[in-house]
């Protein structure tokens, strides 16, 4: 029973429906702006968010197009560069699930492109439940704990050994003699 | 009484007839056929012999008549332990020369240099020309020359696959962070069948790949035919489906020569319509096909990467069109 | 003062008195803290056959999907859970426990022991099998069956490529098999070792026995590499570590290297108890003793070590040195000598005896005729340039179906006949066994052989479809035929256990007339076993009194559950212990580990956490006792 009770919380997160969830009649889908720079608030969620957003074949599959799309090229792996870290909890534009489609969507100032007709609905939202996992919203059992690729620290283990300094033929290296 | 055997015979037959599809375990195509031929019916041939030793000595156990006093057995005994050994060593050394045999075979000309990577569910192909202008990019369907070796570069982007055609070689793993390689020798024009033979997930079943072997006169046209661009459309749909595809969705994952579309997640498209088959052996090549396959990727092939984009009907006729005209 | 078996107390009064000390007390918590080993045994081979026959389904499912080529029946994603857990199913939670059950229940009355050694870790090893094995198939319900095959390759089990929990539930249902079995083994080992009659020499011993020993020996060596695997799988995919992802200096390949080196003696793990299945029944049938004892207990002893040495055969396509494979293709084939060394012997058994064929020795005949050819299959498979083209085409499943339902489920139902009136007290239908055996041989051809030439001609495995027009539809049709014909065989064999189980002709103590020691006590056997402990002066007990009583040793406590143990090699006796009393713990214990695995599935934290009640468990569990009263020498009658 208790085993039972145990797994079912975590039925919804195996679903794998490759085509996307439909889309529901009332939705504005994500055209409108969501976003308040003058401090309004944002509208009821998309329906559509919840479904993705700790849906486990979705974070994955927004992974790989987090990859291959090169979202990597600004953003990293979370820790960002050029364009702003995703892995903090500080959003510009709204770290909602409609909100960040909406950015993937739309584009936004200083090199944000819009992906609008380039990736389908499905897949911004894919895209938006992967973004989310970075900053570790999403409960662990939908969110995968790493990628097969290189993270972008190198390992302290793989690297060289500093060589032993010259005035300390034994090679140890110990505190300030 | 002696199913094996005749398994054993049915198969050998098989083989030996050459009675064999374009997907079968008789490397008929391949430099090695002889060798492997020969070792399968010596093996059959031990194997089918111990059967009926086997068989034959347990019918005697069961319907003989019963005497007093037997003592023939322990002799036999040590005579069957010896029996086993001796063609146990035989056969490992004769599995181990054709082994050797296989591994190695006379250079005739020089080879034809390929990367194969593989991907969930598609198989990448890279021909090496002379310089890197020279590389041709296809997927799913390999062309080599008859009589000239092909030295084939194995990877894969994501999990581990198996390079099986079965009548030119036998598997070879292709493993994420390594490169395999497996060198071909086909002997004989046809058209062959590969299909990934590990398990890489959903789709495993529909990864299929096409081999045409042809003479090299053929696979030299073919060459130049692939390193040209994409065709020009020429028709008012074909146009707009070329706009469609090279700056809306398909364009974000495919690559078409010649154009604006140069992305690589995909499998290259620059002349798709001269490919026998559409998503890694899942659907045939033709109109039909493609509007299945475009209209609908998620319902021909559950799982596949290529995403549900629900195009209206004139755009999809456009899409076909163009892409039908990619020959 | 002490009461003891012996002139003064026997008969009647002995037997009440001993069935007092030994049995459980009534009520659901006496019947959920037993450790009597026929009972734990019992519930083990119902559970795996519950088992079985829920893997079966699956399998008719996938044959069913097979039937035609492009059917749309069930969907790839579904497909691949089915193949996933009807292999893990059969393997991990059939195959190996169900050897475990019979081993367990017959091991001490084969080898006249009271008890089993490690009673309370018996049935521990019951209740964690028993949690795997509802957490996988719950998961499986819910959606969250593993879809990674029964060998789950990294990196497609890894956390990039299989989102989710299914994989973890594979991974986490292996690690409570494992602590199972190897529970099992200790308990198995110590029974064999430690309690057998005294004057069972090791060269006395029945083969099963042996075949038990050098199985249990097997998985402590096995298991510890699955272990490590499955753990280092779940922590990558929980905890993020890199062992697998070759991007940070892990290796795909090496959870291959570990996962076989477990795989393949995994797999002598299942045939080796059905050899020891093979050689009682044949040498009861037979009315003669095994021909050849030394060399069977060597060939058991060399297919043990062998087994270790052979397990980079499944990897020959993955570009591993060539002279390496050289090498593993003949520690491969030279496992076929000790297997060559059994089948002559049985025959050869068989041959100087006067074989009566009843249904246990037709399975025996059909094991022989079948198993031979999956073991010759398994000789061109061992080949290199041949696995090179046969490996993971329906050729490989053909082979180890041969393998493994002819030499292993063929022998198993055979001992299920053999052994079922010692267990419930009566017969099974001779006549619907026979039906049964025919129905099943012939149908296991039929779905089985023609899958040889379906590898041949090219179709591999663990495809949910295939395309029409490449040869293998009718083979596949007529493989699906045969399934459905297994199915009714199956469903035959289980008709006749349960009306047998109420209807059946009661059986004497030794109703096929064998010679091991189980057929000394009733059947049923009380819970105590034996009323006196048996003296064995050779390998053939029974038959050296020809019906007449036993000789017997006497002097064991009456009142206490007092056992006797004896010298490792010669059996003489020994010292007189306390066997463990029936205790809940076991079962708590076992509800905490499992509560610890299955979250630690979704949390690291609950390893740290869970430990706490686990710790307690297992303190209330080895609470000491009072001291008995130091155990005299046993007076011989």
């Amino acid at each position: 029973m208790i085993l039972g009770l145990a797994l079912l919380s975590g039925c919804d997160r195996e679903a794998r429906e490759v085509r996307g969830k439909p889309l529901p009649e009332t939705a504005v889908a994500a055209q409108t702006s969501t976003l308040f720079p003058g401090g309004g608030s944002a509208g009821p969620e998309d329906p559509r968010a919840e479904m993705y957003a700790e849906n486990a074949y979705h974070i994955s599959e927004g992974g790989r197009l987090y990859r291959q799309m090169n979202c990597v090229g600004c953003h990293a792996n979370g820790g960002g560069g050029m364009g702003p870290a995703l892995m903090d909890d500080q959003w510009r534009y709204g770290g909602r699930m409609d909100q960040i489609v909406a950015s993937i969507d739309q584009g936004r100032p200083n090199g944000m492109p819009s992906w609008r007709g380039k990736l389908t609905p499905t897949q911004m939202w894919q895209l938006a439940a992967y973004v989310r996992t970075l900053s570790a919203n999403v409960p662990k059992d939908a969110a995968p704990s790493r990628n097969d690729t290189m993270s972008n620290i190198y390992p302290r283990t793989l690297a060289e050994p500093e060589p032993p300094s010259a005035s300390d033929p034994a090679g140890a290296k110990g505190p300030a003699r | 009484m002696s199913k094996a055997t005749q398994a054993g015979m049915g198969g050998g037959l098989l083989l030996l007839t050459g009675c064999a599809g374009v997907q079968s375990i008789a490397p008929s195509g391949g430099a090695h056929t002889a060798a492997f031929n020969n070792l399968f019916v010596i093996f059959l041939v031990v194997c089918g012999f111990f059967y009926l030793l086997v068989i034959g000595f347990l019918g005697a156990a069961i319907l003989r008549r019963r005497r007093e006093g037997d003592t023939g057995v322990p002799m036999l005994f040590r005579a069957w332990v010896a029996l086993v050994s001796v063609s146990l060593v035989g056969l490992a050394f004769a599995s181990w020369l054709t082994d050797r045999a296989m591994a190695s075979y006379s250079e005739q000309g020089s080879p034809v240099r390929v990367r194969l990577t593989a991907n969930q569910w598609w198989w990448d192909v890279t021909y090496f020309g002379a310089s890197h202008s020279e590389d041709i990019r296809t997927a799913n369907e390999l062309h080599l020359p008859v009589g000239r070796p092909a030295l084939i570069e194995l990877k894969s982007n994501d999990v581990i696959h198996s390079f099986w055609v079965p009548n030119l070689a036998g598997k070879q793993d292709l493993i994420p962070g390594r490169t395999g390689d497996i060198a071909l020798l086909p002997r004989k024009s046809g058209v062959f069948r590969g299909q990934c033979a590990e398990f890489c997930g959903a789709q495993h079943a529909h990864m299929a790949l096409t081999v045409i072997v042809e003479p090299e006169a053929q696979f030299r046209a073919w060459s130049r035919r692939q390193l040209a661009t994409a065709r020009t459309p020429t028709t008012a749909q074909q146009l707009a489906g070329m706009a469609y595809v090279t700056t809306r969705e398909c364009a974000t994952c495919h690559a078409i020569a010649g154009t604006s579309a140069s992305a690589s997640v995909g499998p290259d498209l620059t002349h798709v319509a001269s490919r026998s088959t559409i998503a890694a052996g899942t659907l045939p090549m033709g109109r039909g096909g493609l509007y299945a396959w475009i209209a609908d990727p998620q319902g021909v092939k559950p799982g596949a990467h290529m995403p549900y984009i629900g195009l209206e009907a004139r755009e999809l006729d456009a899409v076909v069109a163009y892409l039908e005209s990619l020959k | 003062m002490i009461a003891r078996d012996g002139p003064e107390l026997q008969g009647a009064e002995l037997h009440d008195r001993l069935a007092r000390t030994w049995s459980r007390k009534p009520g659901l918590i006496g019947w959920l803290s037993t450790v009597d080993h026929k009972e734990v045994g019992r519930r083990y081979a119902v559970t795996a056959f519950i088992f079985f026959a829920l893997a079966g389904v699956l399998a008719l499912i996938m044959r069913t999907q097979l039937a035609t080529p492009e059917s749309g029946l069930i969907s790839a994603d579904r497909y691949n859970q089915i193949f996933t857990m009807h292999g893990s199913t059969m393997m991990f939670l059939f195959a190996v426990p169900v050897m475990d059950a019979i081993a367990i229940y017959l091991i001490p009355l084969m080898v006249g022991a009271r008890t089993i050694a490690f009673p309370r870790l018996h049935a521990f090893s019951y209740y964690m099998y028993l949690g795997g094995g509802l957490m996988l198939w719950i998961a499986f319900a819910l959606n969250i069956g593993p879809d990674i095959g029964w060998f789950a390759y990294t990196p497609l089990s890894g956390p990039e490529y299989d989102p989710g929990k299914r994989a973890d539930m594979w991974a986490q249902m292996i690690t409570f098999t494992e602590v199972a079995a190897l529970a099992l083994s200790a308990s198995i080992i110590g029974t064999i070792f430690k309690l057998r009659a005294p004057g069972m020499r090791l060269d006395r011993m029945p083969l099963f026995a042996w075949a038990m020993l050098v199985v249990s020996f097997m998985v402590i060596f096995a298991m510890p590499a699955i272990a490590l695997a499955s753990a280092f799988l779940i922590s990558d995919r929980l905890v993020g570590t890199q062992f697998f992802n070759p991007a940070e200096g892990g290796d795909p390949i090496l959870w291959q290297h570990m996962f076989w080196f477990f795989g393949h003696p995994e797999v002598y793990i299942i045939f080796l108890p059905a050899t020891g299945f093979v050689s009682q029944i044949t040498e009861t049938f037979s009315g003669r003793s095994i021909f050849g004892y030394p060399f069977m207990v060597l060939a058991l002893v060399a297919t043990g070590l062998l087994a270790f040495g052979l397990w980079v055969h499944h990897m020959f396509a993955t570009g591993l040195p060539r002279l390496g494979y050289a090498f593993y293709t003949a520690a491969s084939m030279t496992v076929a000598i000790p297997s060559g060394i059994q089948i002559f012997c049985w025959i050869a058994t068989m041959w100087s005896g006067r074989p009566r064929f009843a249904v246990p020795m037709l399975y025996v005949v059909g094991f022989i005729i079948t198993f031979v050819i999956g073991g010759l299959s398994g000789v061109m498979v061992a080949s290199v340039p041949l696995d090179l083209q046969m490996h993971d085409t329906y050729f490989v499943v053909a082979h180890f179906h041969y393998v493994l339902i002819g030499g292993a489920v063929f022998p198993l139902l055979g001992v299920v006949t053999y052994w079922f009136p010692k267990i419930t007290g009566r017969m099974m239908s001779e006549r619907l066994g026979r039906w049964g055996f025919g129905l099943l041989f012939a149908a296991f051809n039929l779905t089985f052989m023609p899958m040889h030439w379906t590898g041949l001609m090219g179709m591999p495995r663990r495809v949910y479809t295939y395309p029409a027009g490449m040869g293998w539809d009718v083979l596949n049709l007529v493989s699906t035929i045969g399934a459905f014909g297994i199915a009714v065989a199956v469903i035959l064999f289980l008709v006749n256990v349960f009306t047998s189980y109420w209807k059946g002709e009661p059986a004497g103590p030794n109703p096929w007339g064998g010679t091991s020691l189980e057929w000394a006590t009733t059947s049923p056997p009380p819970p105590y076993n034996f009323a006196h402990v048996p003296v064995v002066e050779s390998r053939t007990p029974l038959w050296d009194v020809d019906g007449g009583p036993l000789p017997v040793m006497t002097g064991l406590q009456v009142d206490e559950r007092e056992t006797l143990m004896t010298t490792l090699i010669d059996a003489e006796p020994d010292v007189l212990e306390a066997s463990a009393e029936p205790s809940i713990w076991p079962l708590v214990a076992a509800i905490v580990t499992a509560i610890l695995f299955v979250g630690s599935v979704f949390t690291p934290w609950a390893i740290v956490w869970g430990s706490i009640p686990v710790a307690i468990a297992l303190i209330a569990w080895f609470w000491p006792k009072k001291a008995l009263e130091p155990g005299e020498e046993p007076v011989s009658a």
